[in-house]
């Protein structure tokens, strides 16, 4: 069987955007309150994330220095507005459930932390694969993260009733917590400490040596 | 390595801190942006102004649905849907021609629309449409329902609803929140259902024909009050100002005055 490259499975898990950098998390809180919303936004950030890797490698022995990040932002949210009329034309209604968060793939730091890091230094195949399985990492935790928060905040998956809720005559008292966005928080630092205890490599060292008794604030 | 050959061969091969391939490269992103966007934005509006056409229909409906007895009085009558009529609204007539008159263009179209004078022009719209269409329910002759689209300038976005009202044509019937992009948590709640059902029954102006109708901070005391949300006064104010507007001579006052005094005619 072939190897699957690891430009496109390291970020799953080994080096997940969201877990083991901490990018991504606004949208991470804010589309996850059901899984067709997270899915949605799954393919929107697998779309740009995926073509803005490819377009900014294409181009990239030609940016100069100087104006890198400008081109870079300009690329993103031209597509990044494209896929936002794609959905409002072909499904208006979940479009409508996002709102503004599709827009804000563009401040997405994911998508411009891969066209910095990578792309700008490597061929388009491996550019795309990066991204792609960026983008797949922070899907992989947007599933996870939205199966939980709708199977026990509204008894549903994907809309369909699984576990039959009180207020329809089942015996399910559904989590109104689930539905907020701190949840969000719980169950990704939940997951984080899950894959940090079975892979300690992935633990932050702490800054300064001194033992200090403020918390470290993450950026 | 060859001497590059043509124009665009010497303008890749350029170093890439030259000015001239810098300008012309951001030129030339901005330029392929440009063109995507514009082609996609065009290429979809129809479906875009479809969906949207179809979503406020849907909300007409709910809205219909809503309203006590009328539902039933529909039945009665054999029709599902109510009647869509084209008013003149600075004269408030009601124009036989309904087919071909297009919202969407003619807020816009010099041809269409008039400007606002500032003084006038509460609802912060600018120019304001001609002809517009409105809705109606009669039974013998008589009024039911009518249903005005209005539209006004929010805190960050343009507010669209439709605002039902009753056969007194002064007390609202329901206000629905079709279009709007309010800050999401705050202004955005004008369309949640519970700050929509504290309009029914709601009064415009009082009996000497004052517009008094206003979205208040804290508690509505009076008949023409309705509670602003926290956090968004100047979403609520929109709201305020796009019903007094509509309600307004510049609006559809001159249609309901007619309506009042003749009928349907």
């Amino acid at each position: 069987m072939m190897r699957l490259p690891r430009h496109l499975t390291d970020p799953l898990l080994r080096a997940n955007p969201v877990t083991l950098r901490i990018l991504g998390i606004c949208s991470a809180l804010a589309v996850t309150t059901s899984l067709v919303t997270a899915l949605t936004m799954c393919a929107a950030l697998i779309f740009v994330l995926c073509a803005a890797s490819g377009l900014i490698s294409a181009i990239r022995r030609h940016i100069p220095q100087s104006i890198r990040l400008i081109l870079q932002i300009t690329i993103i949210a031209t597509l990044v507005i494209l896929i936002d009329e794609v959905l409002r034309a072909y499904a208006f209604e979940i479009s409508q459930r996002l709102s503004i968060f599709v827009g804000l793939i563009v401040t997405n730091c994911i998508v411009l932390g891969r066209a910095e890091s990578f792309a700008m230094h490597h061929p388009v195949w491996p550019s795309v694969l990066d991204g792609l399985g960026n983008a797949l990492g922070y899907s992989l935790v947007l599933v996870i993260v939205a199966t939980i928060r709708e199977l026990l905040g509204a008894g549903t998956l994907l809309g369909i009733s699984i576990l039959p809720i009180v207020a329809k005559g089942g015996w399910f008292v559904p989590l109104g917590l689930m539905q907020l966005a701190p949840s969000a928080f719980f169950i990704i630092g939940l997951l984080i400490w899950a894959i940090r205890a079975a892979r300690p490599e992935q633990a932050e060292h702490p800054d300064h040596s001194l033992i200090s008794l403020d918390a470290k604030a993450t950026p | 390595m060859d001497k590059p050959r043509g124009p665009w061969a010497r303008f890749l091969a350029r170093p890439n801190e030259d000015p001239v391939k810098a300008l012309g490269l951001a030129g030339l992103v901005a330029l392929a942006s440009a063109l995507t966007l514009s082609t996609a934005a065009t290429a979809l509006r129809p479906r875009q102004i479809a969906n949207i056409e179809a979503a406020r229909q849907l909300r007409m409906q709910a809205m219909v649905d809503a309203l006590p007895g009328l539902r039933a009085v529909m039945e009665e009558l054999g029709v599902t849907e109510l009647e869509t009529r084209l008013v003149d609204l600075a004269t408030g007539q009601m124009l036989a021609e309904a087919q071909g008159h297009e919202p969407e263009t003619a807020t816009r179209d010099p041809e269409t629309s008039i400007a606002l004078p500032e003084d006038a022009d509460i609802a912060g719209l600018e120019r304001r449409e001609a002809q517009a269409l409105v809705h109606l329910l009669e039974r013998d002759g008589a009024v039911m329902l009518v249903v005005l689209p209005v539209r006004g300038a929010g805190y960050q976005s343009t507010i669209s609803a439709l605002l039902a009202l009753e056969p007194d044509l002064n007390t609202i019937a329901a206000l629905t929140v079709t279009e709007q992009a309010e800050t999401p948590g705050l202004g955005a709640r004008i369309e949640s259902e519970a700050w929509q059902a504290l309009w029914p029954g709601r009064q415009i102006a009082d009996e000497t024909g004052a517009i008094r109708i206003d979205v208040v901070r804290g508690q509505a005391s009076t008949p023409y009050e309705v509670d602003g949300i926290s956090g968004a006064t100047r979403t609520g104010n929109g709201v305020a100002d796009m019903i007094r507007f509509w309600t307004g001579p510049w609006g559809y006052g001159p249609f309901l005055d007619r309506l009042e005094r003749e009928g349907l005619g």
